[in-house]
């Protein structure tokens, strides 16, 4: 039997197919349009534009390393960011008017306003967390199949969302006066005399902490050595002593989590909430999951993989753009990537996979004509 | 916590039997799938234990291995009584009874070295592995005690690049490097090419001259026949003899199988 003996580099450093094809997709763009891509300000746009969607991206590759998926991230960046839009905006004044508290008090202090506004993270993660830990519920204890279940809560927590906000959207006036705002999105070297330096936004390294403690769960933590066993083979996953399904839900509540912190970046960001944000997420987080490598069928997963699809899939719009495109090549574009990544992974990985998929194709053919 | 790669089983505290079950019966429903069920497993025995489909081998071996409890009737670990009601399938594992299935041991596109500690890694404090001595120990497994010195297998190899008695050898190990006074095999030569069925046959062997004692579940009885100590019959959930196989040739034993079928 034929077995590697030595490994390629490709075989030996995680996620260097993909690695290899951004770094040439790059120095394509680079080419082509030299007048974005050679220049900082491309970068600091993707810095304050990816973390979002790498802190999901991340989270399903948990997900669908483990066999399963998750739809409804997008209505958890819609719920926990009408609640940290709410509680950020309203709260303060709500509070004194709900409980009928003079302007005089303490509570209607700008000191006292500051802290509401704090307390709107804790909330909107604890929402993120509540939604992922139903999901878990859902899919582990009553047996739903993943795709199906959240899809309906996708359906749920919009539709929530919508009934608790009226439709109304909410724009964070003045967010960046607060010091929520400086600590998670702000810009920490605003006073550099280096113009792209002073747009290098904060969220970009609290993503990058989340990332690199993600990338040691999946690959030396034993939660992510037990995500992966459940994505190869529940029954394996069982037999090995693995509570397949205390394991799942804790897999969707850190989705839900990753997913809320993804909402509280966004909307402050954008320092607005409005009712269907995070539906264009949905294709594009999953595309990163499984352009970077992490398999469609479960059992292995890549956080590095991952966040280079992510900026594979960002890098599409600036870079058709400015090659004189216009927009609506984009999404073309972006569907014809993921397609290709997924025929690669298919036949590198899978060989039993590409023998039936060769074997259909002659017998096609055979019966065919 | 595994510290050492293996150790042999012998020189533990004494006991007569590995396992024993006394009037063990099982009913799915107004179905009795095991009637009666008297078993002695000794240390240190290779017990084969056939039968024809629906006879009550897998239901057997799952009560004994805290899968399902009986219904009723009394099951013995080290001649120590079980308490039914908290029977399970970690205590069995506690119990050092270890159950390796045909085709639900291994994880396929897992490193070796991840198939032998999943569910018992080593790790810190913080649930992180200890990735080096994982593999140092999974090494010693390998070229030890089961004894792939050349073949170019290791520990990072994932298991889909290996044989089905490879496969085989891989469980066998993992379940002897964790000090199992008990292994039980079920099927494990199925859907195996001959040579691989002849590893298979080895490593079973490896568990008797480690002092262990193995119940090993077959369809094909001249593989059973060649290694067990004591062959166990069960026909419609009874157990209705025992038979050594020196006393009889895989041929009789085959003839005598059919004649249990066409009795009513």
């Amino acid at each position: 039997m034929a077995r590697p003996q030595n490994p390629s580099v490709f075989q030996r450093v995680e996620a260097m197919p993909i690695i290899t094809v951004f770094v040439l997709l790059l120095v394509l763009f680079m080419y082509l349009s030299p007048e974005v891509f050679l220049r900082p300000y491309q970068y600091t746009t993707f810095l304050s534009m990816l973390p979002p969607i790498v802190l999901i991206a991340v989270g399903l590759t948990f997900i669908i390393g483990a066999g399963e998926i998750d739809l409804c991230f997008p209505a958890i960046i819609g719920f926990s960011g009408f609640v940290f839009a709410f509680i950020f905006q309203a709260g303060p004044q709500a509070l004194v008017a709900e409980l009928g508290l003079s302007a005089e008090s303490w509570w209607a202090s700008p000191g006292a306003a500051e802290l509401i506004r704090w307390t709107a993270l804790p909330a909107a993660l604890l929402a993120g967390i509540v939604i992922g830990f139903i999901n878990g519920v859902l899919v582990a204890k009553i047996g739903i199949p993943s795709f199906i279940a959240t899809l309906g809560t996708q359906f749920f927590w919009y539709g929530m969302a919508t009934v608790l906000s009226g439709g109304r959207s909410y724009a964070l006036r003045g967010a960046e006066e607060s010091s929520v705002w400086a600590v998670l999105v702000g810009r920490p070297f605003a006073s550099s005399s280096i113009d792209w330096v002073t747009q290098i936004p904060i969220q970009a390294f609290w993503t990058l902490i989340i990332v690199v403690v993600m990338w040691f769960i999946l690959n030396r933590h034993r939660f992510g050595e037990h995500a992966l066993f459940i994505g190869d083979s529940n029954a394996v996953a069982r037999v090995v002593g693995i509570d397949v399904d205390r394991e799942k839900i804790k897999l969707f509540t850190l989705m839900g989590f990753l997913a809320a912190i993804a909402a509280v970046f966004l909307t402050l960001e954008n320092k607005n909430y409005f009712g269907n944000q995070g539906q264009g997420y949905l294709l594009i987080c999953i595309a990163s999951v499984l352009i970077g490598g992490t398999s469609i069928f479960g059992g292995r997963a890549t956080i590095i993989g991952t966040v280079f699809g992510a900026f594979i899939i960002a890098m599409v719009e600036p870079g058709l753009v400015a090659a004189g495109l216009t927009g609506a090549w984009v999404n073309t574009a972006r569907g014809l990537i993921f397609l290709i990544a997924i025929v690669f992974y298919l036949y590198v990985d899978e060989p039993q996979r590409r023998s039936a998929f060769f074997t259909r194709l002659v017998g096609n053919r055979a019966f065919g004509r | 916590m595994p510290e050492s790669a293996l150790k042999p089983a012998a020189g533990r505290a004494e006991f007569e039997s590995i396992v024993r079950l006394e009037n063990v019966q099982k009913y799915f429903g107004a179905v009795q799938a095991l009637r009666d069920v008297n078993l002695r497993i000794g240390r240190n025995e290779i017990v084969g234990l056939i039968g024809d489909n629906g006879a009550g081998k897998s239901t057997l071996i799952k009560v004994m291995t805290g899968v399902m409890p009986p219904s009723s009737g009394r099951i013995f670990v080290r001649d120590r009584e079980i308490d039914l009601s908290d029977y399970s399938v970690r205590m069995a594992h506690d119990l050092s009874i270890e159950t390796v299935y045909q085709d639900r041991s291994l994880a396929d596109k897992q490193p070796l070295w991840r198939n032998f500690f999943v569910g018992r890694q080593i790790t810190n404090r913080f649930g992180f592995i200890n990735i080096k001595e994982e593999k140092r120990i999974a090494d010693q497994i390998l070229k030890g005690a089961i004894g792939f010195r050349s073949s170019g297998i290791t520990v990072d190899s994932t298991v889909a690049n290996l044989s089905g008695g490879e496969r085989q050898g891989i469980a066998i190990g993992r379940a002897m490097h964790y000090d199992a006074d008990l292994i039980i095999l079920d099927e494990p030569t199925v859907a195996l090419a001959v040579a691989e069925v002849r590893k298979v046959l080895d490593f079973v062997r490896r568990i008797k001259e480690s002092g262990r004692a193995c119940i090993y579940i077959e369809h094909n009885l001249a593989h059973v026949h060649e290694v067990a100590d004591r062959l166990v019959i069960l026909d419609r959930g009874h157990v209705v003899s025992e038979i050594k196989p020196k006393d009889m040739s895989v041929i009789e034993l085959t003839e005598y199988l059919i004649s249990i079928q066409h009795k009513t």
